[in-house]
């Protein structure tokens, strides 16, 4: 149950860059670390305890092994999450070239 | 003489020309053995795609795209969606959609698991294509403005 | 499970640090070696496809981002009335906390999952598909349906950057 914990925690760091911070780039990061967080909880609640990889061999049983379901969502949501970022990162670019700054709040000539 | 202008140094391009086909060759050992062992298409096509950047990286953007030019990458992303598609919409003669129509083949050897490597490799040239043109997108083409 | 515990700890701590310190570079090199103490718990978590997976997006990530924060450095603007927005931010953080806290004892214990879909999964799995890798049972054979909305987002956000990025008003030759 603490494991939970601290990945919440983990979260509210991420939470606490996003909502104070004025730099595009700290946003971002925050952006990168609830990422990290919502997957690292993922995996959290599909874990048993002494559980094995999902993966069969050919010549021995395996039991107990952890949820494979978690996983697969996550694996996708870890790719989905990079082409995000990417994305962010373009737009961040963009935003620099025109007003010279990433500094939010003076990002305010919405215009065109 | 113009060719050692571009890029890092010799130290960097002489490691880089012994490790790029390894980073490759794994790449590629990732996404045929993804039904067998850990991996698959998403992490073999980033290790394909890092593959091409390292070559960005140390000799320039001339020399990776002399391997992988734009034009070739996108119709690589495009050929690994329609691959994926056309899979997907062959298991309509047998019955649904992502039918796993081949056979299941010998179990834990290399040709098994009937659709599933095909797939694997349509998501490897997608994921590979995508992030290259994505990292070409970001470092080329905004430095061009910059000139 | 102490090292799941240490990990953790050191995820927090390499968080705080990618947060609040002052220099870009710093932070960006602060948030991978998040994302790679991620890929060790993974790992710890018996989740190998997920660990290398993790590793090489966060190369990839942190290439990126590097790419964005060379050369436009810039000093951390302190002045501005921000007490309220901190105010505000940390008794959110701190209802969310307290709140999270107490609906965690209605979740699955840790390290005994419900397992209810999945079960099934691992039961039929490599009877029904072949393959010895669940995972990619799943997400290849099961639920292909989500790995094809994937490639779709990745699709999407290929063509996004491209349009971000390219050369407004280009000429014709």
């Amino acid at each position: 149950m603490s494991a939970y914990f601290l990945c919440l925690v983990l979260f509210c760091v991420g939470l606490y860059c996003i909502l104070r911070k004025r730099n595009l780039i700290k946003i971002i990061i925050g952006l990168a670390i609830i990422e990290y967080a919502v997957n690292l909880f993922f995996v959290l609640a599909g874990y048993r305890i002494h559980g094995r990889a999902p993966i069969l061999a050919a010549d021995q049983e395996i039991v107990n092994m952890v949820d494979p379901l978690v996983q697969a969502i996550v694996l996708t949501a870890i790719v989905i999450g990079l082409a995000t970022t990417a994305l962010i990162v373009a737009i961040a670019i963009r935003i620099y070239d025109k007003y010279g700054t990433f500094d939010i709040t003076r990002i305010n000539k919405l215009k065109g | 003489m113009k060719a050692n202008q571009t890029g890092m140094t010799l130290i960097v391009k002489t490691i880089t020309r012994l490790t790029v086909g390894l980073i490759l060759l794994y790449g590629i050992y990732i996404v045929l053995h993804g039904h067998l062992s850990p991996g698959g298409g998403f992490p073999g096509g980033v290790i394909i795609a890092l593959s091409f950047i390292h070559i960005m990286l140390a000799f320039g953007k001339d020399m990776a795209f002399k391997k992988l030019n734009q034009a070739r990458a996108s119709f690589f992303e495009n050929l690994g969606a329609i691959i994926f598609l056309s899979v997907a919409i062959i298991g309509f003669a047998g019955g649904y959609f992502f039918l796993n129509f081949l056979s299941k083949g010998e179990p834990f050897s290399l040709f098994s698991a009937g659709t599933i490597p095909l797939y694997n490799i349509a998501i490897c040239f997608k994921v590979a294509a995508g992030l290259f043109l994505i990292f070409v997108a970001l470092v080329v083409l905004s430095r061009k403005e910059e000139e | 499970m102490i090292e799941l515990h240490l990990l953790l700890l050191f995820m927090i701590v390499g968080a705080i640090v990618a947060v609040e310190v002052g220099d870009l570079i710093s932070s960006v090199v602060a948030v991978g070696a998040v994302g790679l103490g991620l890929s060790l718990v993974f790992l710890v978590l018996k989740a190998p496809d997920l660990a290398i997976t993790q590793l090489v997006v966060e190369i990839l990530c942190l290439i990126i981002l590097i790419r964005a924060t060379i050369k436009r450095d810039l000093p951390l603007i302190k002045s501005g009335r921000w007490h309220f927005n901190t105010f505000s931010t940390l008794l959110f953080i701190v209802v969310f906390l307290l709140l999270a806290f107490i609906s965690l004892h209605d979740l699955p214990g840790f390290g005994k999952p419900l397992l209810r879909v999945a079960s099934n999964y691992l039961r039929e799995g490599f009877l029904r598909t072949g393959s010895a890798n669940l995972v990619t049972s799943v997400i290849l054979d099961f639920r292909a349906y989500d790995t094809l909305g994937e490639a779709t987002v990745l699709f999407t956000a290929v063509m996004g950057v491209m349009v971000v990025m390219r050369r407004i008003g280009r000429k014709k030759e």
